[in-house]
Parts: C-alpha cells; sequence; structure tokens
C-alpha cells in the first residue's frame, strides 16, 4: 500500500489479509489464491504488508475491550489516511469486526469478504469455472463460517461460489443458520477447550461423515485449522479435502 | 347479589396483587444499567409482529411449534369469553353477548370450544413430552426440581382450566335444551355437547355444575395470573415488549464500550480529554451490571432449552448451558429485588451473578458462535450476558486464562495473536 501512495496511485480495493492469511502457512495458501483470482480479473488491489495489524477481534471476544479498541483505533488511523473506501478481507472475523465494530469508532468502509467477491465477479461474468481443474460431479458440502453466516447472514455467496462447479452439492444435517460452529471462534483457537466428552470440530465431522462429501468447502482460516484437524483425527485425509472457497474457485480456474 | 360482589372483591384482589407483583418485576428490570433501544419504531414493531406474534422462529421444530400455535391462539381467543365471564360476573348477565351477537354467538363459542380441545391435546402432548419420553431439551443441570415442577403445573393448570370451561358449557347446553331459566339457547356446543352423557340429568345438579364450573374456570384463571409473576410463564407478556426491543444490529456485531473508548483515545492522544463518565466496573459481575434489556430477556425465557440443544460447548459436554446463562440471571435478580424489599436499596448480600451463580468455567467455554440467539423463538441473548461477564473478568480482575493472556501480549507486541514479528507480516508474498 505505501508503495502505491508513494508513486501516487489509490487501488480499486484493498485486500485485508489477516493474521491467519499472513502467518498461518495452510492460510498463506488461500491468501496468495485470492490474490490470483484478483489478478486474474485485472482488479487493482493493494495489501498493507508490515503496516497490517489484528483488528482486535480475538481480544474483544476474550472481553478485553481496552486491547480491541487500541488495535481499531490504530488501524482505522491507518486506513483513513490512506483514503481506503473499499476493503475485501480474507476472514470472516475480520471482515465482521471493520464491517460492524469500526464505523462507532471512525471507520466506515465499504467491506466485503472474499466469497462475496467472488460471487460478485461470477455474477458479472468476469469469473468462470474454466481452464483448470473439473470439480464436476464431485460431492461437495459447505461449513457455514459462524461470523459469516448467523453473525452477517451471508449465506449465499460462498454457496453461488460453488454452484458454478457443476458439482454434486449436499448440505450438512446442520447448515445455514442452524450451522454448527468448528470451535474455534469466541477466541477459543487460542486456547484450550474446557473439560468435555469431545471436541467440538470432532462433533462437526460427524455432520461431515454423514455427508459423505469429498470435498469440505471453507471460508475462514480458523474453520479451515479446526476442520483439517478433524478429518485428520477421524483419518480421512485420503477421502475428504479441505478446500477454501478461494482455493477451490483459483484451481477451477487453473490459476 | 351476593355472587357479584364476592366476584367483584376476588376479581380486584387478583388485579391488585398482580399489579403489585408485576411492578416489582418492572423495577427489578430497571435496575439494570440503561441502553437506548428506542431507534427504529417501524422495524421494531415489524420484529415484534413476526416472532412473537406471528411465533415466526418456533417452526424450527414443527412439532412444538404447532402445538405451541394452539396453546398461544387458544388463550389469546379463549380470553374473548374470558371478557364476557368479567361482564357477567359483575353485572350478575349470563352470556351476555348471545343477546348482542345473535347467530354469531353460537359460532363462536363453537371456535373456542374446538381451540379448548387443541388446547388440551396440546398440554397433555407437552406432559408426555415432558415426563414419559423425557425429552433430552427439557434436562440438563439447571433443570432442577423447582423449573421441571412449573412446567408441569402450568401445563395441568391450562388443562384444569379447559376442562372447566368445557364442563361448563356441556350444562349450560343441557340445560339449554331443557329450557331452563335463563339458559337460553346459544348456539351447538360442537364439543362440549359430547361430554352430556356423563352429566347428571335434573336441572338443580346441572346448574350446580354449571355455576361451580364458572367459579372454577374464573377464579383459576385469576389465580394463573398471580402465578405468573412466580413462573417461566411469564413469557406470555414479556414475549412482545422483548421482541420489540430486539437487538437490530448483525448478530456479529458486538457493542464498543464508550468508556473505554474514552480511555483509549486519552491513551493514544494526550491532548484529549475525556468526558467526566460515572464510576462503574468494566463489565458484568452482578445483574445490576448488565442493562435493562438483558434483564428483561431473564423474565422472558421460558426454558425452552433450544438455545442450549444447538450451543456447541453444551453439545460437546462442557459445562456452559445458554439456558442456564438465562436463569441464573432471572434467579438472582430476583433474590437482589428481593434484598431491597426487605433490607433497603443499599445492602449488599455478598453475593455477585458472577461465580455465585455462573462460574468462570461456563464463561470461558462459549464460541460466541450465536448458535443460541438465532435459535431463540423471543430473540433473548446469552451472549451478551457471557461477553460482558468475560469482560469484568479481562479488565477488572485481570482472570483471563493463561493462554489467552499469552495472545493479547501477542496482538499487544506483535498486531497478532500468535507470536510472530510483526515485520515478517509480508513473508506470504515471498513463496
Amino acid at each position: 500500500m505505501a508503495e502505491l501512495i508513494a508513486a501516487g496511485q489509490e487501488p480499486e480495493i484493498l485486500f485485508w489479509v489477516g493474521c491467519a492469511g499472513s502467518f498461518d502457512e495452510r492460510a498463506q495458501r488461500i491468501t496468495r489464491d485470492i490474490c490470483k483470482i484478483l489478478q486474474h480479473v485485472g482488479i487493482s488491489f493493494a495489501v498493507l504488508g508490515t503496516e497490517e495489524s489484528c483488528t482486535g477481534d480475538p481480544a474483544k471476544r476474550a472481553g478485553n475491550e481496552f486491547l480491541f479498541q487500541m488495535q481499531a483505533m490504530t488501524n482505522i488511523e491507518l486506513l483513513n489516511a490512506y483514503n481506503i473506501k473499499k476493503i475485501v478481507t480474507g476472514c470472516p472475523h475480520c471482515f465482521n469486526t471493520i464491517k460492524n465494530e469500526y464505523p462507532g469508532l471512525g471507520g466506515s468502509y465499504e467491506v466485503i469478504h472474499h466469497t462475496q467477491l467472488i460471487q460478485q465477479l461470477i455474477d458479472e461474468g468476469k469469473l468462470k469455472a474454466e481452464g483448470g481443474e473439473s470439480f464436476k460431479g464431485k460431492r461437495i458440502t459447505y461449513h457455514d463460517p459462524c461470523y459469516l453466516g448467523r453473525g452477517n447472514e451471508v449465506y449465499e455467496a460462498p454457496r453461488k461460489a460453488l454452484e458454478v462447479l457443476d458439482a454434486d452439492l449436499v448440505e450438512m444435517k446442520r447448515c445455514r443458520s442452524n450451522g454448527l460452529c468448528c470451535g474455534a471462534g469466541g477466541a477459543q483457537m487460542f486456547k484450550e477447550p474446557e473439560p468435555g466428552k469431545k471436541d467440538i470440530n470432532m462433533e462437526r465431522m460427524t455432520d461431515v461423515l454423514e455427508s459423505k462429501a469429498q470435498v469440505v468447502a471453507a471460508a475462514c482460516p480458523f474453520c479451515m485449522t479446526m476442520l483439517s484437524d478433524g478429518v485428520k483425527h477421524s483419518n480421512k485425509e485420503q477421502e475428504i479435502k479441505v478446500l477454501d472457497i478461494a482455493e477451490i474457485t483459483a484451481r477451477a480456474n487453473g490459476l | 347479589m351476593i355472587g357479584q360482589v364476592i366476584f367483584i372483591i376476588i376479581l380486584f384482589a387478583a388485579i391488585y396483587l398482580f399489579s403489585k407483583n408485576a411492578g416489582k418485576i418492572r423495577r427489578n428490570i430497571l435496575l439494570g444499567r440503561d441502553t437506548d433501544r428506542s431507534d427504529h419504531p417501524g422495524e421494531r414493531w415489524k420484529t415484534m409482529l413476526k416472532v412473537a406474534f406471528g411465533q415466526s422462529k418456533m417452526v424450527k421444530r414443527p412439532l412444538a411449534a404447532v402445538m405451541h400455535f394452539f396453546i398461544y391462539v387458544g388463550f389469546v381467543i379463549i380470553n374473548l369469553e374470558v371478557l364476557e365471564i368479567m361482564i357477567d360476573g359483575v353485572f350478575g348477565s349470563h352470556r351476555v353477548f348471545s343477546k348482542v351477537l345473535g347467530g354469531l354467538y353460537g359460532l363462536l363459542i363453537g371456535g373456542f370450544e374446538i381451540l379448548a380441545l387443541l388446547v388440551l391435546i396440546a398440554c397433555v402432548v407437552f406432559l408426555i413430552r415432558r415426563n414419559i419420553i423425557h425429552l433430552k431439551r427439557f434436562s440438563g443441570v439447571e433443570m432442577t426440581s423447582w423449573p421441571k415442577s412449573d412446567a408441569n403445573y402450568i401445563l395441568t393448570i391450562e388443562i384444569l382450566l379447559m376442562t372447566a370451561f368445557l364442563t361448563m358449557n356441556a350444562a349450560d347446553h343441557k340445560l339449554q335444551l331443557l329450557n331452563f331459566g335463563e339458559y337460553i339457547k346459544a348456539g351447538n356446543f360442537p364439543v362440549s355437547h359430547l361430554l352430556s352423557p356423563l352429566l347428571p340429568d335434573s336441572a338443580r345438579s346441572l346448574v350446580m355444575v354449571e355455576r361451580g364450573c364458572w367459579w372454577l374456570h374464573i377464579i383459576g384463571i385469576l389465580a394463573f395470573l398471580n402465578y405468573l409473576p412466580y413462573s417461566k410463564h411469564f413469557h406470555i407478556l414479556l414475549a412482545f415488549p422483548n421482541t420489540y426491543y430486539s437487538n437490530l444490529n448483525p448478530k456479529g456485531k458486538f457493542t464498543n464500550m464508550a468508556s473505554v473508548t474514552n480511555e483509549v483515545k486519552a491513551m493514544l492522544d494526550p491532548s484529549f480529554t475525556p468526558p467526566a463518565a460515572e464510576v462503574s466496573r468494566f463489565g458484568a459481575k452482578d445483574v445490576t451490571d448488565l442493562t435493562w434489556k438483558n434483564l428483561m430477556e431473564a423474565y422472558t425465557c421460558t426454558e425452552c432449552g433450544r438455545c442450549t440443544s444447538v450451543c456447541p460447548a453444551n453439545i460437546t459436554g462442557k459445562l456452559l448451558s445458554p439456558r442456564k446463562i438465562m436463569m441464573d440471571t432471572r434467579d438472582r435478580i430476583t433474590e437482589v429485588g428481593k434484598n431491597i424489599d426487605a433490607h433497603g436499596k443499599d445492602h449488599d448480600d455478598g453475593k455477585a451473578l458472577l461465580d455465585n451463580y455462573i462460574t468462570r468455567e461456563e464463561l470461558w467455554a462459549c464460541t460466541s458462535c450465536n448458535a443460541c440467539t438465532e435459535a431463540c423463538p423471543v430473540n433473548i441473548n446469552p451472549l451478551e450476558i457471557i461477553t460482558e461477564m468475560r469482560r469484568y473478568l479481562v479488565m477488572e480482575e485481570a482472570q483471563a486464562p493463561a493462554s489467552l493472556n499469552n495472545m493479547f501480549g501477542n496482538v499487544e507486541n506483535n498486531g497478532a495473536p500468535w507470536k510472530y514479528a510483526q515485520a515478517d507480516r509480508a513473508n506470504w508474498m515471498k513463496q
């Protein structure tokens, strides 16, 4: 971003990568695929790079409002300084926080999640599913991330992004507004679960297995971690792949 | 004449007592912190009409939805009959509406009777679900003996009221056929006439049955009215204001604490002087730290357990149960109210919602997934209470689990929840 400003340019959209997308090895692959999609359709975009910082989401959900607002205000200052108008995020948590909680602290932007961007590009005819890996007839199910689904009622965009694949789309028993959490939200990602009889991602695995899906489509880096762990613990790594919608889209287009 | 006097005394005593107890609940609710829910009145009315009046969120569980709909419609519509009973009771008339409505009256009574039968059936089904099938949703740590009895009392009272209503009509109908006294023909009583063979044949006994059931029905209703403030059944009243004051924001949006904003601004900009704010704690330790809306929700909860049955923490055996959060909040605010009645406003009983009712383990088990708020048929938000209590634990007591403290430290120092250097944030581009 800093480089673009130095060159006197303003990008169409800012890609907010997020902490997982920046540091988590698995999520980095999704980040690169989102970039490939943006480049493929010719959208001018920028990232904040080393200037990006945590939105404060995990701090806020854990009750640390101080830390959240410190992060938020610092980020807002930066975003406003760069005159950012539109943001696409690679993570539903960043999406929710910037979209809903930043305006009250002085940061109002048009914020969309990457699955919404992909859907828009498909609707506009700029993105298809051709020239790459075929998902035709593959049994795919979609896991609703809480902060995209119930949190912001984005249920259709990710599904539309899958519909172009001509795949065998199936819903899990608990889906859409009834979707079951992967277990990572509310800062659970960063702590051990409380004592119980099983882990939440293993509970979700019962839905995944019941759906007999070959691909579980995810749209959140934390869900990605939890679902991948679940598949691993169920010894189903050969049969079931967990892929982000951005990865599926990139693969289908041979990017 | 004596009957009328007794009726009026009972009626006013019942209304007085109910107003007094409902007033106490209102006072208790207003012990909560202020929150502004006066915006978007149009959208609020719409939400109330859809969710409370239209029962839109009940349909996710179709059998319960249909059964509950019978009882709900029965309750609302049979109240027209109660209005007639009140007028008859005060003025000593008999079926006063029959003279005004003529042929329509018979249809109306027929409709009431069919509804009464449906209510009866629904209550029996509900009793079976709770006591014979033992549906999992109606058990759990918080479903101790009182909540279980409360539910059974409500259903039993409703069965008794409907039985009294139908028996009264049956006796009345039989008297009508005998052309006895003031019992003028008032329709064909489609349900209650089936009970005729069970009733005595003499007019005197029939009058006794009819009067007896009339009194039983109306006194039962007034007694039930006064049971409401002690029961989860209070939801029949509070469901309406509670949905009117619903959270209209996206569920993912948490409140930004204004008190924190001022302090953070002062920290980031030394020239900023925060407006003088009242000294209160961050987050919630006790019920009075919650908002009046949270407390209204606690009184609105009817303990159906839909929240708990979809809670990922509860499903996987953790201690957390969103229904318990609401029931604990209600129990505690009731206790605080009783303390005020007994010892005056500033009495401190040394107890709090935190630890005495809700444990820290429960609070930390929440994934903030909003399944509970989505499931609640009357838009109750247990997540907000959990969040407020976490805020207290973190910002007042600094008592977060150690791993979360590490995460806080990382966010503060490296701008990420993990221990990675800020300078490495763009390394993903290099591969």
